[in-house]
């Protein structure tokens, strides 16, 4: 089972994101996105200071299966991307919570993130999502 | 043995390919100093026999449809009978210059009159254009032509071209080179496109939509007249990708279903030899409405039975030329031939056994425990099963089986596409298989999957027989070395790769 920290908020788009101290959001993917995704060899991180809109795609990932679209979880602007995951697409695979993380957003209103799920819909949403009769 | 090594890897300098000819020929006169090379090219320097060789044995490690199963199907290549490339390969189509004026072409022309009446027959459209020279070309024509549709009425809050999620990827990119905003449309949970949610996208903004019937997910989309409806209503085009033709060729005609606009694969679905990156053909097929949008030029044929070229004079609305002559002349050719050995029963008959050759092989692999989805559908040409319980169980995933597939002789279906289903193969007998050959196959996924129960780190090692055993596709992917380079030395030192990657 893949792991869903409690203390993160999420999108059915397999996006989680952490509210920091400093009052950005740092956003990444989920453990569930990563195993579904396979082994990543590439990441496209977003440039500084772009702005972005919830629901947009702002980064790509790619695994030896698919190249998936990032959605920003909420609107905002860039103010950091992680820059070693060009040369260590492994990092998102390895640690998603954490060394993986892609991209950190200052978001226009922090209290957006309240709208995500949370940890528990999250964690509902991905055991729901069985095959089709 | 040296068979491996790179043709670059087998030489000796000064090498030529005709050693007992007389020796060097003097260097051309004429050429400007300053186009003449300071070195020799790093070209092989090796014998006739030395290239023969190697490349008769890279061929021979082929996995073609002439010796294998390939149940990639229509979509990368089906059986191509040897009679359309014979007669297209007539001296009087070889030799046809394309400025040849057009009343010693007559008999070319009239075949590509023919193909053009033939594909409008089977489409159900008013028109075709034959130029395209690939399926991407013919989907941005077909693009372009609603883009000109629009623009000619002055309608320029078209912005968007919707496309269902389950779409190929190469329909979201043509609308963007078209300059389009592409909105996606969720999949329902049987495998339609989502009625409600094509509703909601729909709207004044609506250039089109663009659509696979049967869809990727190789089931029929059964709301496509109520889907036509509501993108008409809307005042948007609706767009056919022709890339599954294949299942409803002569029983189920797109310009009936509602669509405005078509692109045919011809390399696909009639008969010329693909996946081996071309030479393609993309005719586009429409409705009367883009009639005057048409790529040029076309066959037209005057009341006395002439044939002449339509060009811009007679169109001055077209979108334009997209190749410099009249397209792939010999892909067409082979089109023609394949579709007159058909004929219009012929062509029905296409699609029937192509649709029942993938629902036998649906229905016995569903009997032997395999996981059909969508198994409440019937399946058009091509049907997907999920490895998703056997990787949960076993750790046995849809890679394993089709790197093992390829030991028992079969070439591997397509794998992890569409990206909707988990752990998935997707499987195109195409119309031309034996009953023999599709049990056979049957016999070696259920051989496999039980090699994975019993030993699963032996399933994970497979292939085993094949030149090339599994190839770690995330350091191909991660250390991407695609050039060879005077020194190079590939088969020993891997570490330049690493260093070119960087």
């Amino acid at each position: 089972m893949s792991e869903v920290p409690s203390d993160l908020r999420y999108t059915a788009t397999h996006e989680w994101a952490r509210l920091e101290e400093d009052g950005t959001v740092t956003v990444g993917i989920t453990d569930h996105a990563q195993e579904s995704l396979g082994d990543l060899v590439f990441v496209e991180t977003p440039a500084v200071d772009s702005i972005v809109q919830a629901g947009e795609g702002c980064a790509v990932v790619e695994s030896v299966k698919a190249a998936s679209d990032i959605y920003a979880p909420v609107d905002g602007v860039i103010v950091d991307s992680n820059s070693r995951l060009t040369e260590e697409p492994e990092l998102v695979n390895g640690d998603p919570y954490g060394e993986g993380w892609i991209m950190r957003i200052r978001p226009e209103d922090p209290d957006s993130l309240e709208e995500l799920m949370d940890g528990d819909d999250y964690e509902h949403m991905i055991t729901e999502e069985e095959e089709p009769d | 043995m040296g068979n491996d090594a790179l043709i670059f890897e087998q030489g000796s300098p000064g090498r030529r390919a005709t050693a007992q000819a007389p020796g060097h020929l003097p260097a051309p006169d004429g050429i400007p100093a300053a186009f003449l090379r300071q070195e020799a090219p790093g070209l092989p320097e090796v014998s006739e026999l030395q290239v023969v060789r190697h490349y008769t044995r890279l061929s021979q490690r082929n996995f073609s449809i002439d010796t294998h199963f390939y149940p990639l199907g229509s979509c990368t290549m089906k059986y191509n009978p040897r009679a359309s490339n014979s007669l297209a390969l007539l001296p009087g189509f070889l030799d046809r210059h394309p400025w040849a004026p057009t009343r010693c072409g007559q008999g070319f022309m009239a075949c590509l009159w023919e193909l053009q009446d033939m594909l409008a027959e089977v489409t159900g459209l008013a028109g075709v254009s034959l130029t395209p020279m690939a399926g991407a070309q013919g989907e941005f024509a077909g693009v372009a032509m609603i883009r000109a549709y629009h623009r000619a009425r002055n309608d320029d809050a078209r912005t968007e071209i919707l496309v269902p999620d389950a779409a190929h990827g190469t329909n979201p990119a043509t609308a963007v080179m078209c300059g389009f905003r592409v909105r996606e449309i969720p999949t329902d949970s049987d495998g339609d496109v989502d009625m409600q949610a094509l509703r909601e996208a729909v709207g004044p903004a609506t250039a089109g939509i663009m659509l696979t019937n049967p869809s990727t997910l190789g089931v029929f989309e059964r709301r496509i007249s109520e889907m036509a409806d509501v993108v008409h209503q809307a005042g948007g085009l609706l767009y056919y990708d022709g890339a599954n033709l294949n299942a409803i060729l002569g029983k189920v005609r797109p310009g009936d279903m509602g669509f405005d606009v078509i692109h045919i694969n011809l390399h696909k679905t009639f008969s010329t030899p693909h996946g081996g990156g071309g030479p393609g053909a993309g005719a586009i097929g429409v409705g009367e409405r883009l009639l005057p949008f048409m790529p040029l030029p076309v066959v037209g044929r005057d009341e006395s039975g002439e044939y002449h070229w339509v060009t811009e004079a007679d169109r001055p609305r077209s979108i334009g030329r997209l190749s410099a002559f009249m397209g792939n002349a010999g892909v067409l050719l082979r089109a023609y031939v394949y579709a007159r050995m058909l004929g219009r029963e012929g062509m029905s008959r296409v699609a029937e056994f192509a649709t029942l050759n993938a629902n036998y092989l649906m229905t016995r692999l569903r009997q032997e425990g395999f996981q059909v989805w969508f198994r409440n559908r019937r399946a058009s040409h091509e049907f997907i099963i999920s490895f998703r319980r056997e990787a949960r169980e076993h750790g046995i995933t849809a890679m394993d089986v089709a790197k093992r597939l390829l030991d028992y002789g079969y070439h591997a279906p397509t794998a992890y596409f569409p990206l909707l289903v988990p752990e998935c193969l997707l499987i195109e007998p195409t119309e031309t298989e034996t009953r023999e050959e599709l049990d056979g196959f049957v016999a070696a996924m259920v051989a496999i999957r039980q090699e994975g129960i019993d030993d699963i780190d032996r399933l994970k090692g497979a292939p085993y027989a094949m030149p090339v055993r599994r190839l770690d596709e995330v350091r191909a992917a991660r250390e991407l070395d695609l050039a060879w380079r005077p020194g190079d030395n590939r088969t020993t030192d891997t570490s330049t790769a690493t260093r070119r990657a960087k």
